[in-house]
């Protein structure tokens, strides 16, 4: 990052047709809360382009940490110690260094720490459920975490989300603010759930289904998955743009 | 055969779901003692920062004109002279007093959200005309499966905004105002419609 020139071009166009259409019935609350007209086309012009930089000073120590981040002096959360890590691409496969990660998710017990949360298991004393972190150089970011159960929410009689952790992305143009989940290899509650099925491609689902990775696991300490997450690549810049009108 | 494009795909949206202030806002949320605060949080401005003062507020409506109460709603707009504070803005420096990009949560009671900001500057369109004075928004929540993008006009800008080459090439005329935000003194008021006779215009950006 330190000697390239930053960016300026537009994104490539988002493939619609592999994200989730904004009216998903099967997943009920999306009923009422999806646009029905036609999107207008904006092409990138600068308030799309750009984007806030986030400094590595606003990270606390323990912020990719969860397993100790809300936890009282030498306690630690409950549940399968875990490794998430991987890279920050954009879809042209380069590296998003700086890129803001942000990331929360229920307890082991698939209880979510929230006012609203009205599922029986307990909560941990020890487990706030969030972290964040900036990506290195190279796009590549880690946290340290407990793995999240499956719980059961209310959208048809017996629907039960996998366990799952939530990701908010920043990269370097505001185009590419991101939110999306992350899922966990083998489990079986991926392809029943409602909200996974709001995403029509089978491809599109897999790439969010984090791989166990038994080389980056820590003997007799927490197992590690690789997460990777693509954001929007940009044009290169050979050609100006024609003006427009002329 | 030819030659692979070797592209990857963008990871695919999910919903923020009901408990994205956990994650994004924890403090607002109830969750304290882990971040100082909340990223976003606050007023974008502060006694240095150049342009005039004011404060966006409005709601989110769903398709029953229900407000949302579990919205997150991040904006991000250049400074008074129209510059981003960004390192893909190359035209000039934008003010160092402001960010430029901030967050909030709507009221956990109504669902209102309130940004205490400036007034930004025109910023030009790729042929260098230039587009009035916007506020780029950004919608999630439970149930939006794909962050909604939509710009935020000022009525105060009648003559900039006939002349914006957004607002300028919607067809559906009867459409714009749902971009222009109602300026009543320092406050300006943007309501964001998801369905509806008065559904808001959302870009593909």
């Amino acid at each position: 990052m330190k000697n390239t020139p930053p960016e300026t071009t537009p994104f490539f166009a988002r493939d619609r047709e592999w994200h989730p259409p904004a009216f998903t019935p099967g997943y009920k609350t999306s009923v009422l809360r999806s646009p029905q007209r036609a999107l207008i086309s904006l092409e990138g012009t600068k308030s799309e382009i750009t984007g806030p930089v986030f400094g590595h000073n606003i990270i606390g120590e323990f912020d990719n940490d969860l397993i100790v981040n809300y936890a009282k002096p030498g306690e630690m959360a409950l549940g399968e110690r875990i490794i998430v890590y991987g890279r920050v691409i954009d879809e042209r496969g380069v590296g998003v260094p700086g890129a803001l990660v942000e990331f929360w998710q229920a307890n082991a017990g698939g209880r979510y720490r929230h006012k609203k949360e009205t599922y029986l298991a307990p909560l941990d004393p020890n487990f706030g459920g969030f972290g964040r972190t900036i990506t290195d150089e190279n796009g590549g970011y880690a946290f340290k975490t407990i793995k999240p159960g499956p719980y059961p929410w209310p959208n048809g009689v017996n629907d039960w989300r996998p366990a799952h952790i939530h990701f908010s992305v920043f990269g370097h143009g505001f185009a590419q603010r991101l939110i999306t989940q992350m899922y966990f290899e083998g489990d079986p509650m991926i392809w029943i759930c409602p909200i996974v099925k709001t995403i029509p491609d089978e491809n599109a689902i897999k790439g969010l289904i984090a791989a166990l990775d038994m080389q980056n696991t820590i003997p007799h300490d927490m197992r590690a998955y690789k997460f990777d997450i693509v954001l929007r690549g940009r044009r290169s810049t050979f050609f100006e743009n024609r003006k427009e009108g002329n | 055969m030819v030659q692979p494009l070797t592209y990857f795909k963008e990871s695919a949206s999910q919903t923020a779901g009901p408990y994205v202030h956990i994650g994004c806002t924890p403090n607002f949320s109830g969750i304290t003692g882990v971040y100082d605060t909340d990223l976003g949080s606050g007023s974008m401005v502060n006694d240095q920062t150049r342009g005039e003062r004011i404060t966006i507020r409005g709601f989110i409506y769903d398709g029953a004109m229900t407000p949302l109460k579990d919205a997150m709603i991040e904006i991000w707009q250049a400074d008074a002279d129209g510059y981003y504070n960004s390192p893909s803005e190359t035209r000039g420096k934008a003010d160092p007093n402001f960010f430029g990009w901030a967050r909030q949560p709507g009221d956990m009671a109504t669902g209102e959200f309130a940004f205490e900001t400036i007034k930004p500057g025109k910023v030009p369109f790729r042929d260098g005309r230039l587009m009035a004075p916007h506020v780029t928004f950004w919608v999630v929540a439970r149930g939006i499966n794909l962050g909604l993008n939509t710009r935020m006009y000022f009525s105060d800008e009648e003559e900039a905004n006939a002349a914006d080459p957004i607002l300028s090439r919607i067809e559906h005329r009867v459409r714009v105002p749902t971009l222009i935000g109602k300026r009543e003194g320092n406050t300006v008021t943007f309501n964001i419609y998801l369905q509806g006779e008065n559904e808001t215009i959302f870009f593909d950006i």
